[in-house]
């Protein structure tokens, strides 16, 4: 059995065109441009044959993925594509899989399908593209919106507290997680290689902005003058470093404290060495989640937080079937109809 | 064993027998009811039964909201129902005889377990202060005989190590062996059954085995009972039989129906009354490329179907009313997708939570018109345990050959009822064949049109890894042919027309429609459908003998309807249509086809008894000959 993971692309391959002939149809300036340009990367670069590639998504803008790639494609409904994909897995081991969600579909109408892919770990790339903000259905409050948040259906402020993604699929006990920005193409990239590498859920929130409805959610993340002083892009065995190597974030008991490098009193070797296996700092390092407006916000990581390496949920069903072939021979199915006991009337 | 000689006892033949087990819900009578019932069957007996229980696991004992019940009709006759009334009512206890006791026939045999009317019993069963039926004479109408089964029962098992609790619980085994002595069979089969369930327990295959031999003996020596019952075979047709239930039959349906289109078998289900032993039965046939999923819900559950079916496998999803509920939105994305898929709902008491265990047909409307926008899905029922595995077969034939979801509607009272089934040879199944796609290579001119389609309106199955097929489909509306998206008005009315030609082409490829009986034409026609058909066909056949022009019509295909059923309908007087609704399908063949249908219904949760359907008949007969006289 291959597995999209297993897939080496082949030496010197003709570079094919992943796009599709449909024209691109979100709006001017959507982030979703950045991340099919990454994603189509990718695939040249993997080099995966076209049809063994699958892409899933729900409902929401992003949802209008699939159209724009010349893959096999289902545009489903909304919050179910971790179903459809469960289903199509069991039965196609064989394929390349992504689903394509947003944070509506993923969190509010699909969340309990996703907690449930991520418990399985059914192998496939789930790209989560968080703007925080109900895009298609023009501007109401999402389950990521901040809480406070004005939007057309929260004219006063949103009073929902939101939803911690990545803690989320962190206590689902996901195998894989990561976060990248559409504004960062190059760690973008990186993201989307190392998602499809890991065999399992993989789960890559993504930021991205909608510049129609909620313009500059996380500007302070993607901007120049603020990137750095926000950001912490973490990477396996290296300390947690940011702000141009000026700051860092070292563990106090079990508390992330952020340090300066500069003043004497921190060297980087009181910094928190990242460990992406080390599964109690990952349910640490997911919890950095502080809104980067208030004051002594610790930095929001971007990177691989986690990863396990944990038997798929069709590796096993697929198992078993073999182990029943084994124990009870090819199924029969005169035998079958005929059952345990018979009677004849001649 | 006793030393003493038995009792010389005389043997009578009967046709036919109706014998109602009854009991706490955890007396094992499902399991006694069902041994029997295979006993019977394997003799060669025709059989029929019903089980009744309530939906509450352990529901309070000794209450009468804890009575389990279990009816079994066999006879060296052909049957077509459980029956109406009983023969032989067996109680374990004052609840079970209080609850039953309307559906004994005058003059029937009482069986009650004496340890079962003690005054904790009677009281819980609400019998007045002092009352107790099984001594103060009040069943002198009928043949009453009481025995003391736990205590034969903890006596048969003195001396063995189990403890109180495990002895009283085989006290189903003593009234087994009693009731196969009482109708001459041998406890060969059911010993062998015994050995199998408590193959990794000896103690209680022991103990299980002595207290079924205890009863049988009872039999034999006690000398209450003098006479024994013979019931000779049935004169079946010939062949090779066996016994199934209606889920049993739909699970070996779908399994055959997979294995005859070269597909694996995908069942995503969420557990559900009365549709669960589908899945319990599916889950052990996995080399046969049968993959189970027990999805999060009944949404993820028809989702995961359709993902299976997309990824080129045979995608099945099943539930009750309230399941189906759930899954609207995902059928309809299926309509969208033209991908096989079958939907089965046994059906049962609704709306909402409703009546969990019991019987009802009120989801065809359900069925036929309950989605969003113009989304025609073939609806397919059963009329029998049997005809269960025929009619999903069809189901799923339908499904993959005409690229549509297709509904396969069962209910409680026949998934969980059983007869005996000559069951086919898998070279006889009709075939199957998918409409796969031919792969393409770049030689081919111009792009993969996903919604092209054939002479039957069915589009190409181009699943993944088929090279130079890769399409996007979806739920929004596509464009003819490619299947892009698109907004056109023309276009989205072109779609909802070529989708339901699709459907309503279906019903041209099938073989013509029979009466199930009586003449072509005449005064009465009753038209029915899924598990009404066994009270129909014995209340017809009962009014034919007596010489009344009746006639009984069965319909499997109730969406898209069959063209000849409208000519049909125009050959009799009136037309009578018993339902466990409110009249779902009268509507349907009034609006169809502006006869003026008239009604039985009944919505109790239980199955028509052929008495009220004979009865309702007569009625209308009278009604015909008042107008022609």
């Amino acid at each position: 059995m291959t597995t999209a993971n297993e897939v080496v692309n082949g030496a010197g391959a003709p570079k094919v065109s992943y796009a599709s002939d449909q024209e691109v149809r979100w709006c001017p300036g959507c982030g979703d441009y950045s991340i099919l340009k990454q994603v189509e990367t990718v695939l040249k670069e993997k080099g995966r044959p076209k049809e063994e590639i699958v892409f899933i998504s729900g409902i929401g803008c992003s949802s209008r993925f699939p159209y724009y790639l010349d893959t096999y494609g289902m545009h489903s409904i909304h919050g179910r594509a971790p179903a459809i994909v469960s289903g199509l897995r069991s039965v196609r081991p064989d394929l390349s899989v992504w689903m394509i969600t947003g944070d509506g579909d993923a969190l509010s109408i699909g969340g309990n399908h996703l907690i449930h892919l991520l418990r399985r770990n059914v192998n496939v790339n789930v790209l989560l593209f968080n703007n925080e903000i109900y895009g298609l259905t023009k501007g109401q409050y999402s389950p990521t919106s901040p809480e406070g948040a004005v939007t057309r259906s929260t004219p006063m402020g949103s009073v929902d507290h939101p939803f911690n993604p990545l803690a989320l699929c962190k206590g689902a006990d996901a195998t894989f997680i990561a976060r990248g920005m559409d504004r960062d193409v190059k760690h973008l990239r990186e993201m989307l290689l190392r998602a499809d590498a890991h065999r399992g859920t993989s789960l890559l929130e993504i930021y991205q902005n909608c510049n129609v409805f909620n313009d500059g959610a996380f500007e302070v993340f993607t901007e120049k003058a603020t990137k750095a002083a926000n950001t912490l892009f973490v990477e396996h065995g290296q300390p947690l470093v940011y702000a141009g190597g000026t700051r860092g974030i070292k563990l106090d008991g079990f508390t992330p404290v952020a340090v300066d490098l500069t003043d004497g009193t921190h060297s980087v070797n009181d910094l928190w060495v990242h460990d992406e296996r080390d599964s109690f700092k990952a349910s640490l390092l997911v919890r950095i989640f502080d809104d980067p407006r208030k004051e002594g916000a610790l930095p929001r990581p971007f990177g691989v937080f986690f990863v396990a390496d944990r038997p798929t949920h069709e590796a096993k069903l697929n198992a078993q079937m073999a182990l029943a072939r084994e124990q009870k021979g090819e199924g029969d199915l005169d035998a079958l109809l005929r059952g345990e006991q018979t009677w004849t009337i001649a | 064993m006793s030393q003493s000689t038995p009792a010389v006892k005389t043997v009578e033949q009967r046709e036919q027998v109706v014998i109602l087990f009854a009991g706490d819900s955890g007396d094992g009578i499902q399991l006694t009811g069902s041994q029997f019932t295979e006993n019977n069957a394997l003799f060669g007996n025709d059989v029929s039964t019903f089980p009744n229980f309530p939906a509450e696991i352990r529901a309070p004992q000794g209450t009468l909201a804890g009575v389990s019940g279990f009816q079994l009709h066999f006879g060296s006759v052909e049957l077509y129902t459980p029956g109406d009334q009983c023969d032989v009512l067996v109680v374990m206890n004052a609840a079970a005889l209080k609850a039953n006791l309307a559906k004994l026939k005058q003059g029937g045999i009482i069986i009650a377990n004496a340890d079962g009317f003690d005054t904790k019993n009677l009281r819980l069963a609400g019998y007045p202060e002092a009352a107790n039926p099984i001594a103060d004479g009040s069943l002198q109408n009928y043949v009453l005989h009481t025995m003391d089964v736990t205590k034969m029962t903890r006596a048969a098992l003195e001396g063995t190590p189990l403890g109180m609790k495990e002895k009283d619980r085989c006290k189903n085994m003593f009234v087994l062996g009693f009731i196969n002595w009482m109708y001459s069979r041998t406890l060969e089969r059911t010993e062998g059954f015994i050995r199998r369930k408590f193959a990794k327990r000896p103690d209680l295959l022991e103990a299980n085995i002595k207290v079924l031999q205890a009863g049988y003996n009872y039999g034999d020596t006690s000398e209450t009972f003098t006479t024994r019952y013979e019931v000779l075979p049935a004169p079946m047709p010939k062949g090779t039989y066996r016994n199934i239930t209606g889920n049993q039959g739909t699970a070996l349906g779908l399994v055959a129906a997979a294995r005859k289109a070269g597909l694996d078998l995908f069942y995503g289900s969420y557990p559900i009354t009365p549709a669960s032993d589908i899945l319990h039965e599916l889950s052990r046939h996995k080399n046969f490329g049968v993959k189970t999923f027990q999805a999060e819900d009944e949404i993820a559950a028809i989702c995961s179907a359709i993902g299976a079916s997309y990824g080129g496998a045979l995608g099945v999803t099943a539930s009750s009313g309230p399941g189906i509920a759930l899954k609207t939105e995902a059928m309809g994305l299926a309509v969208m997708l033209e991908i096989p898929l079958v939907i089965v709902n046994v059906q049962r008491g609704g709306p909402s939570t409703g009546l969990p265990t019991k019987t009802e047909q009120a989801d065809l409307w359900q069925a036929v018109f309950g989605r969003n926008g113009e989304a025609p899905i073939p609806v397919l029922a059963a009329s029998s345990p049997t005809d269960c595995f025929e009619v999903v077969y069809e189901a799923a034939r339908i499904a993959v050959e005409h690229m549509t979801p297709v509904i396969f509607l069962s209910d409680g009272y026949i998934a969980n009822g059983a007869e005996p089934w000559r069951f086919p040879q898998a070279q006889d199944l009709q075939p199957i064949t998918p409409p796969f796609a031919q792969p393409r290579t770049d030689a081919d001119a111009g792009p993969f049109l996903p919604y092209a389609r054939d002479e039957k309106g069915v589009r190409p199955w181009a699943v993944p890894g088929m090279k130079g097929l890769q399409h996007r489909i979806g739920g929004i509306e596509k464009e003819d042919g490619t299947g892009n998206i698109s907004y056109d008005p023309k276009n989205h009315e072109r779609m909802v027309g070529l989708r339901a030609e699709k459907v309503r082409r279906i019903a041209d490829s099938l073989p013509p429609m029979d009466l199930a009986h009586g003449p072509e034409s005449g005064d009465l026609l009753i038209i029915g459908w899924g598990s009404t058909f066994g009270a129909i066909r014995t209340a017809t056949l009962e009014l034919l003998e007596e010489g009344h022009s009746v006639s009984h019509l069965h319909i499997r295909y109730l969406f898209p309807f069959r063209k000849e059923l409208g000519t049909i309908l125009k050959r009799f007087k009136r037309v009578l249509v018993p339902e466990m609704n409110s009249g779902q399908l009268r509507q349907l063949l009034r609006a169809e086809f502006l006869v003026d249908a008239q009604g039985l219904n009944k919505i109790q949760g239980l199955p028509f008894t052929s008495t009220e359907i004979r009865q309702r008949a007569e009625q209308e007969l009278q009604l015909i000959n008042a107008h022609t006289a």
